[in-house]
């Protein structure tokens, strides 16, 4: 098995502090036929982290997410939220139980406007969707959320609009917006930077770096953009053709160099 | 506090008030009287809108808002005309004891049909819609039942009371029939515009981002189908008590055709439109079978296709794009066309 990955625990050591799992998996897999895509993961993340998964393409990386949040099953192995196993949930259960999750191709309701994209994340919260007799717009406390929400990501102008005609950017705040206005405590993000221009990508990483100092909110993220993850990260978890191939903070990911040859390359070497 | 009405809602009260006095302004303009002639006639028509406006209403929380494309929403239409049919005329039933039931059996049709096809979806639910609508088709034409639904004949000559008699009583039926699409418009309304009407317009536009963040979809399909179907149910029954019979037509497929047509020409997603399809479909239907005779739906044909690439939201969701955006919307969609054509003959 590789690296320093964690087994069965419940307390996680990180930043000098022993800090509660929120999430863990215990050798989870995944077959697509022949091809373990994941094969034999374990993988605790510490409540408030910020954790981030790397691993060059085909790692496996986005089949652990889907497994993570319940949008896949897995073929064997568990996964436990706060130690309770959730790995044969319905989705909308697991969604209830505080795991929001964005995709890495834009994932949105497209003919609806940004807000009305967002106000339905704080509604599916509330116990007030199947009041069928009530006027949506009555339940202002949801329309709020969303609208905080939307601030966080300095989405507050476009609310108006059809999130259909937003730029990419926009579209990829506009998920973030729903996973804030979800109020999940775990957000699993995938590649929130995918196929954003590179101008665009500091003003992510801001509010990625306000919704982690402000919300202590647990973020996983799947990420290529190298600047974003050391940048960002307490634990990095590195990925390789479905296995853990190293885990530690960047310095340690940085150094190591098991990881350089799979993935950072030299490149990454002499980078700052 | 004075609530303010949107245009739309003058525009409403306007052709409702509109409609209140369309019976007499035709008794006065035509000089015969109210329950007689050319009005009685055209009150007819207009109570065939009606309830063909709630069927296809009916139809457009499903398929507009909902996403789900149902080709068994014969099903519910025909199935409240035979239960309000066997109930006045073999359990001599009262004609509200009739109409209550025609609401149990459309719950339990719905929930019968909405957990078996909910499980799949797109073509295959289409089609798993369309095997329970024409099951029923065939048990209303089977021979074994011909004491209780009459078979291929129908289930001919159901008592209606007196005072509902859509002959003698034109104008009172007509009235009725008026309540009856407006009342059942105001609670579709109210569906819509609720929390529950929200989802299943989020299930519509992603059905797997709705169930990340949380939502049961089947739970909101399921809602739905069930009032989508009671919905169709009641104007069946109505439909049945306007005809005095309930026959295997009402089951056909035909009957489902006609609720994706009023749908599509009216505008999906808008309430308004599929009523207001259902309008032109009737009124276009007539006129074009005076002026053309029985090959009149070829030409209706061609209109459709017309409204179609011009009105490609309906008539009532292209009306809601601004202006210019429908001029742009025409010039992308005719201008490359011509654009293509001028290419090809260089």
């Amino acid at each position: 098995m590789g690296g320093c990955a964690a087994h069965t625990q419940d307390k996680k050591y990180y930043g000098g502090t022993l800090s509660e799992v929120i999430i863990q998996a215990v050798g989870l897999t995944r077959h697509f036929g022949g091809l373990r895509a994941v094969d034999g993961v374990d993988i605790a993340v510490a409540a408030g982290s910020f954790h981030a998964i790397i691993g060059p393409n085909g790692a496996g990386k986005t089949t652990l997410f889907n497994l993570l949040s319940g949008f896949m099953k897995p073929t064997s192995g568990q996964v436990l939220l706060r130690g309770r196993d959730i790995t044969r949930l319905p989705l909308h259960r697991i969604a209830h139980l505080g795991v929001g999750r964005s995709f890495q191709i834009t994932n949105v309701f497209p003919s609806l406007s940004v807000l009305e994209n967002v106000r339905l994340a704080a509604q599916a919260q509330g116990r007030d969707s199947l009041k069928i007799w009530a006027h949506a717009a009555a339940f202002r406390r949801y329309e709020e959320r969303a609208r905080h929400a939307l601030g966080l990501v300095g989405l507050a102008a476009r609310a108006a609009d059809v999130a259909a005609t937003l730029p990419h950017g926009d579209k990829r705040r506009l998920e973030l917006a729903i996973l804030l206005a979800a109020d999940s405590e775990l957000l699993l993000l995938d590649e929130p930077t995918a196929g954003m221009a590179t101008e665009q990508v500091p003003l992510l990483l801001e509010v990625l770096r306000g919704i982690r100092r402000d919300t202590g909110k647990t973020i996983l993220l799947v990420e290529h953009n190298m600047g974003v993850v050391m940048s960002l990260s307490d634990m990095i978890t590195v990925m390789h053709q479905g296995r853990v191939l190293a885990e530690g903070d960047p310095a340690a990911i940085a150094a190591n160099p098991a990881v350089q040859s799979a993935y950072l390359g030299e490149a990454y070497r002499h980078a700052p | 506090m004075i609530r303010r009405i949107p245009p739309a809602g003058w525009a409403g009260a306007a052709l409702v008030a509109a409609l209140c006095l369309f019976p007499f302004a035709m008794a006065m303009i035509t000089g015969q009287p109210v329950g007689e002639g050319a009005p009685k006639f055209w009150q007819g028509m207009l109570i065939q809108v009606f309830i063909l406006a709630v069927y296809a209403m009916s139809y457009d929380l499903l398929m507009g808002y909902t996403g789900i494309l149902s080709f068994g929403h014969a099903l519910f239409f025909g199935t409240g005309s035979y239960v309000l049919g066997i109930m006045l005329k073999h359990a001599g039933w009262p004609l509200w004891q009739a109409t209550l039931m025609i609401v149990v059996v459309a719950v339990a049709q719905s929930l019968i049909v909405g957990v078996l096809s909910l499980r799949v979806s797109g073509v295959y639910l289409t089609m798993v819609t369309l095997a329970f609508a024409q099951m029923f088709f065939i048990l209303a034409e089977a021979t074994d039942f011909r004491e209780w639904t009459g078979a291929e004949d129908g289930l001919q000559g159901i008592p209606i009371p007196a005072w509902l008699s859509p002959t003698d009583q034109r104008l009172r039926f007509y009235f009725v029939a008026l309540g009856f699409a407006l009342i059942m418009y105001l609670l579709a309304r109210r569906v819509v515009n609720s929390p529950t009407g929200a989802v299943m317009v989020a299930i519509r536009e992603n059905e797997p981002r709705a169930r990340m963040l949380g939502y049961n979809t089947f739970v909101y399909k399921l809602i739905a189908i069930t009032i989508s179907g009671v919905m169709a149910a009641l104007a069946g029954g109505m439909n049945a008590i306007w005809n005095l019979n309930a026959n295997t037509a009402m089951l056909g497929v035909g009957t489902t055709i006609n609720a994706l047509l009023m749908t599509i020409i009216g505008g999906a997603g808008s309430l308004v439109g599929p009523m207001l399809g259902a309008g032109v479909l009737q009124l276009l239907g007539y006129w074009l079978n005076a002026a053309f005779g029985p090959r009149w739906p070829l030409i209706f044909g061609v209109v459709y296709i017309l409204i179609v690439l011009f009105f490609p939201y309906g008539l009532v969701g292209t009306w809601r794009l601004r202006g210019g955006s429908l001029l742009s919307l025409w010039r992308r969609r005719f201008g490359e066309a011509r654009q293509a054509a001028t290419d090809a003959r260089r």
